[in-house]
């Protein structure tokens, strides 16, 4: 029989077998977004020899250089990134945070019409191409910022974090307080409510910029000709089997890109794009991750 | 219903209807924007199913969709047939089936274990790092996780191949060999996925009240009886229903993942094409509305019929967890 120093805990030897595990499990987490950042530094000359390596034979900072003045198509996608997600997430959030409000009041006469308009989404849809034909035909949403904006404006599951958020914070007696002392609807969700729920709000936020930040699916099939529009993610996308895409883009755009397009270093030129992509998660990520987790876990605890 | 919020009593003399209903006005308000978006966007596209049914075509003189609606004519059941005439459809519901149920198993197990295993870390902090680490893979898109993937294997630069080169062993060309593609979209998955479960389960497990193991501990349970009855009763009920909820969405596959991971290769498809992917290759490929669109329905009445499936299975276990 074995003796538990602390009390009820595991022996430091389990631990120790738990610590590799998940440690090593972690640790894969991260490490190729590190290989990515290092083959983004590292010089043509050393990815020619020895490919990519986490020690490279010579570092370098051409590929971000050349990506900075060469390739303007790049600016303009971090530009149209940018833009849909500040765009996007303003818009998707007040209209989720408008939704669902009206969801959670128990005195909303259509409440359960509403609900189930919303509900009923997530559980079945029109499908890829229905969807598709209608949001270009009668929509007119192709080829322009609104496709890569419009389609992603309202979550049905959003709506659910969001209405739980709202009854487990905010008091109805808050809002009977408010109605008493004359203050409209509107003007108690805005002034009474929202502050309130601040902590819901943020996760909503977080959930939705990331869906707009990490989007590629609507350029893919609403941006097919219009490719100056498409954001960081698409354009990386382009570059999966079209090395030569960004460079062919930015002579388009007027770049003296051509006759560079030969000498150009595409392969680290992906991942310097990687890179372009993932730091702003990467530096928000740590402040916006216990927002997430308080929202998910509500989420995911009632439907 | 109304007693709860009483009507403002500012306004005196009979009130008109405005004024009787203005805070319904005023809540229906709120919800106009989400409904419209809902109308058009997810509603309208459901009534779109009537061009699995009809011969889609673009009639040159007036190209309009509803006139083009109008011209196509019914076919019945007709675009479906070509679903069983090949086998492309047959290999990607196969796939789909097949990757969903090893999803759902090790997506299961391994974050329950995980979670079971960072709760006895002494130290809070380390799992607190641990956590965050493992959470990172789940806010990056697909597209940049191919770009991961790419970075070890690819054919020209990628450190396997490149180490195997070096070391003079033949190099294996992973973009066209379907021998690995298997595992590694299993992987691909689990490090995208794991680390989120985890987290839901670990926040499950934090919440049992400590007494519960201190009482199991005096008694002179082993931790392993303890995790045994204490921890995986509590986490009982949040298992079979993402259990049951997976099992409902078993026709749907994560689009991003089959499409982007193997960076498009068609000499993959065989073990890469899912029904989500086969659909919209179909549709850009012949540009065949209607059938592309009858794909796309018999995915989601299956899929529909699934999660209902599911659904009244939960509510028998346990009518409080139910989606609906």
């Amino acid at each position: 029989m074995t003796k538990n120093h602390r009390l009820n805990s595991i022996s430091a030897g389990t631990e120790a077998v738990f610590h590799v595990v998940i440690g090593l499990f972690s640790i894969c987490c991260i490490i190729p977004f590190v290989f990515v950042i290092i083959i983004s530094l590292s010089a043509e000359s050393s990815i020619r020899e020895i490919g990519y390596s986490f020690i490279p034979r010579a570092w370098s900072f051409n590929t971000y250089t050349y990506a900075i003045q060469r390739l303007p198509q790049i600016w303009r996608s971090y530009f149209n990134s940018i833009l849909i997600t500040v765009v996007g997430t303003f818009l998707s959030t007040l209209i989720c945070a408008l939704y669902s409000y009206a969801l959670f009041r128990p005195d909303f006469k259509y409440r359960g019409f509403f609900n189930f308009l919303s509900f009923f989404t997530m559980i079945f849809g029109g499908g890829l191409v229905p969807t598709y034909v209608i949001c270009t035909q009668i929509l007119g949403l192709k080829e322009n910022y609104a496709a890569l904006i419009v389609p992603l404006l309202v979550s049905p599951f959003n709506i659910i974090i969001m209405r739980t958020f709202f009854k487990s914070s905010v008091p109805l007696d808050l809002i009977e307080a408010a109605t008493i002392d004359g203050s409209g609807e509107y003007s108690t969700f805005f002034r009474v409510v929202l502050p309130v729920a601040k902590p819901g709000l943020a996760t909503i936020a977080l959930l939705n910029s990331l869906a707009y930040w990490n989007d590629w699916y609507l350029s893919l099939l609403y941006i097919r000709q219009n490719k100056i529009l498409q954001p960081l993610q698409a354009l990386l996308m382009e570059l999966q089997n079209n090395v030569e895409y960004l460079n062919r883009m930015s002579a388009s755009l007027g770049a003296s890109a051509i006759q560079e397009a030969t000498r150009a270093p595409t392969q680290t030129l992906r991942m310097v794009l990687v890179v372009l992509i993932v730091v702003p998660i990467a530096c928000a990520y740590p402040f916006f991750q216990r927002y997430i987790v308080a929202g998910l876990t509500i989420g995911s605890v009632k439907g | 219903m109304n007693e709860k919020l009483p009507a403002r009593a500012a306004g005196s003399g009979a009130p008109n209807w405005f004024q009787r209903n203005k805070k319904t006005l005023a809540l229906l308000s709120m919800v106009t924007p989400g409904a419209i978006w809902l109308l058009l966007l997810r509603y309208l596209p459901i009534g779109g199913i009537i061009l699995a049914f009809k011969n889609y075509k673009i009639f040159p003189r007036n190209p309009t969709f509803w006139s083009n609606l109008q011209h196509s004519k019914w076919v019945g059941l007709k675009n479906f047939e070509f679903l069983f005439k090949t086998d492309q459809a047959l290999v990607a519901i196969r796939n789909t089936l097949l990757y969903n149920i090893v999803f759902i198993i090790l997506g299961c197990i391994i974050p329950v274990a995980f979670a079971i295993m960072m709760n006895e870390f002494t130290k809070k902090f380390v799992a607190k790092a641990y956590q965050t680490m493992m959470f990172f893979p789940y806010f990056l898109s697909w597209v940049v996780v191919s770009y991961f993937l790419n970075a070890f294997i690819d054919a020209q630069y990628g450190m396997i191949p490149a180490a195997q080169a070096a070391a003079g062993k033949e190099v294996i060309s992973w973009y066209t060999n379907t021998k690995p593609w298997p595992a590694i979209i299993i992987i691909a998955n689990l490090w995208k996925n794991v680390g989120y479960s985890t987290v839901l389960y670990l926040a499950a497990i934090t919440g049992i009240d400590a007494n519960q193991y201190e009482a199991a501990a005096i008694d002179g349970a082993t931790k392993w009886q303890q995790i045994r009855y204490v921890t995986l009763p509590h986490l009982r009920t949040m298992i079979s229903i993402l259990l049951i909820l997976n099992v409902g969405k078993i026709f749907a596959a994560d689009f991003g993942l089959f499409y982007n991971v193997p960076m498009q290769n068609g000499a993959l498809f065989s073990v890469t094409q899912v029904i989500d992917t086969y659909i919209y290759r179909v549709f850009i490929t012949t540009g065949n509305i209607s059938q592309s669109s009858a794909a796309g329905l018999l995915q989601n009445v299956i899929g529909f019929v699934c999660i209902m499936l599911a659904n009244a299975v939960v509510k028998r276990i346990d009518s409080e967890s139910s989606l609906f």
